[in-house]
């Protein structure tokens, strides 16, 4: 067998960058839906966190764990309850709350889990995404959402106004801040309630806050 | 393909095999004051044989106990002195290896009630001058670990760097980090289970009962009459060598190939070949083990049950001082394991979880079934090596050079 060590990452994806910087140094953080640890990698080494995944997909909790990460196999629709209550500092969500069954239970989970939590997904009211549904009359197929309508693990969309309001609609919470980032991962803004953010933004990124 | 070797029955009555003079280290433990046992009874003096491999450091921070299964032993990365084989797990302990033995210090035991050199059954009982037989007192996996903590004690270590075991070697990794979480940084409880199944103490109840209907058995006391149940304890391992393998393991191996023949016989000869393996593992494992010992290790594993002291609640058992153990976890599981099945891990992940433990969890695709904790699973070495190293990294320990 290979009894090589595996190598550090190089390239770091934009998004996780942003979501990095909104992270204190040496916090506890649970990252859900971790896929294969390049965030909690980053966290563990630049902000000296306390970090732990969960992750649904075996090759990924592999990965992780081979990195020397702490993760487990798991669903977040079923298994943040077995996390006790404050828990954490950050419980963060990248790019996996569409794909869960249930979003709004998930968020709660987050929040009741950890003081602060970040939730960054692809905004489907992105003017690209808009555009391919009423010119095209198909479901839009983009790079980053890249599987056709029956493949997909992505089976509850949401915009950046749609996000924000159920932020409102929870009660309790506040969004400390947001970040709407371009198709190449820059900052557009960092007000996520006005139209142009739901329209130019191709994804969004909230720090809430349990008040 | 393996082509099981050719099965010869050897009838007539043997002597138990003579397990005395074993090579490797023993330690002689309990002398100043007995050890207390679970079942209510003391032990002491005993002992204790063990392997080491490696070197303790400096500051005795690279210590790891490697904790065997049911009918393994302290030869972890040896080899075998009674069959010859190479070390049961030196696929994952020895020099480069996950568990390194150029970085760490490796200690493996043979648990108490054992027969490989640690006092168990066969051993005479100091107060009648005979063999203990089933005189010698029913033991648990906590008794196991208790020994191993006054081995650990005897040699000056205070913290184990990581305790990792595999099947009953997880029950016992799972007993160290709750009975001695100060005494444990990382913990690698592998194809195994918080409590043992119906399912599996049903399964030793007749690997017992194959042994006690052996009339070459007497009561215990076979040493005493120079007989040995050989055949009861063969049927014992053959019926528990099937619950290491899967369906698709023992299909892919043998399928319904002859032995040796073009054709059936239409007798009870062993025609098929997956027969005359079983026959085989039977034979081979009745030289190494003895009967007595596998009654009582079975026992053992049948009253595992971790969260019983804690009404029930195994998050329960890892709260230490009203928070979460703080030893490291890493789980892995097998997906073809029916023994062991990946839920069991599961609910262990689970109860630690609900205390925010620091804990990892794999499950490895395979169709080997239980026993591919031993065989040679990439995958599995490979998360090993991530997680002992990562754990190796928060504690300081030095790199390899």
């Amino acid at each position: 067998m290979d009894a090589t060590v595996i190598p550090p990452r190089t390239d770091i994806r934009g998004d996780l960058r942003r979501i990095a910087d909104m992270v204190s140094a040496q916090a506890r953080v649970l990252d859900v839906g971790c896929g294969d640890g390049a965030l909690l990698d980053l966290l563990t080494r630049e902000k000296g966190v306390d970090g732990r995944g969960m992750e649904l997909g075996m090759d990924g909790v592999r990965e992780c764990v081979s990195r020397g990460l702490s993760v487990i196999q798991g669903d977040a629709d079923t298994d943040l309850k077995d996390y006790p209550s404050d828990a954490f500092d950050y419980v963060i969500l990248s790019q996996t709350l569409q794909a869960t069954r249930d979003p709004r239970g998930v968020l709660l989970q987050m929040l009741r889990i950890g003081r602060r939590v970040i939730v960054s997904f692809p905004n489907f009211g992105y003017w690209r995404v808009r555009l391919a549904l009423l010119l095209t009359g198909r479901m839009p197929v983009t790079d980053r959402l890249g599987f056709q309508w029956w493949e997909t693990p992505n089976i509850h969309f949401c915009t950046i106004a749609d996000f924000t309001a159920l932020c409102a609609q929870l009660g309790g919470v506040t969004v400390e801040r947001s970040a709407i980032l371009d198709h190449a991962g820059r900052q557009l803004t960092s007000d996520a309630t006005t139209w142009r953010a739901n329209w130019s933004g191709e994804q969004g990124i909230f720090l809430l806050r349990r008040d | 393909m393996i082509t099981p070797p050719a099965y010869t029955d050897s009838s007539g009555a043997t002597a138990a095999p003579a397990l005395g003079g074993l090579p490797g280290q023993r330690m002689v433990l309990g002398a100043d004051r007995p050890m207390p046992l679970d079942g209510g009874g003391q032990l002491g003096p005993f002992t204790v044989a063990y392997q080491t491999y490696g070197t303790l450091n400096a500051d005795k921070s690279n210590a790891v106990l490697v904790c065997h299964a049911l009918t393994g032993d302290q030869y972890v990365a040896d080899r075998h002195p009674i069959t010859g084989k190479p070390g049961w797990w030196e696929m994952l302990v020895g020099p480069g290896k996950p568990v390194d033995t150029d970085r760490f210090f490796v200690i493996c035991s043979n648990v108490i009630g054992g027969c490989m050199g640690s006092t168990g059954p066969h051993d005479v009982n100091p107060a009648t001058g005979q063999p203990y037989a089933i005189d010698f007192p029913v033991i648990t996996i906590g008794d196991m670990v208790r020994a191993q903590a006054l081995l650990i004690d005897a040699l000056g270590i205070d913290q184990l760097f990581c305790v990792i075991g595999g099947s009953m070697g997880g029950m016992q990794v799972l007993q160290w980090a709750v009975a001695y979480p100060e005494r444990v940084f990382a913990a690698v409880p592998i194809a195994t289970a918080a409590r043992h199944s119906a399912q599996n103490i049903a399964f030793h109840e007749v690997g017992r009962q194959a042994i006690m209907a052996d009339p070459e058995w007497r009561d215990g006391a076979y040493q005493q009459a120079g007989t040995n149940p050989a055949r009861g304890l063969a049927v014992a391992r053959m019926a528990a060598h099937i619950t290491y393998l899967s369906e698709a393991a023992l299909h892919r191996k043998f399928g319904r190939n002859l032995q040796s023949r073009q054709a059936i016989t239409f007798g009870f000869d062993a025609d098929f070949q997956v027969e005359s393996y079983l026959r085989y593992q039977g034979a081979s494992f009745v030289d190494r083990f003895d009967a007595n010992s596998y009654l009582y290790i079975t026992r053992a594993m049948d009253y595992f049950d971790l969260a019983a002291e804690h009404g029930g609640q195994l998050a329960q058992a890892f709260r230490v001082g009203g928070k979460g153990t703080p030893v490291r976890f890493c789980l892995a599981s097998f997906s073809s394991d029916w023994l062991f099945p990946t839920s069991e891990s599961r609910a262990v992940v689970h109860a630690l979880n609900a205390v925010a433990a620091n804990v990892s969890f794999v499950e490895i695709e395979t169709d080997k079934g239980h026993d591919a904790f031993l065989l040679d699973e990439p995958e599995f070495h490979q998360v090993m090596r991530g997680f002992i190293n990562g754990c190796a990294d928060h504690r300081g320990l030095k790199r390899r050079a």
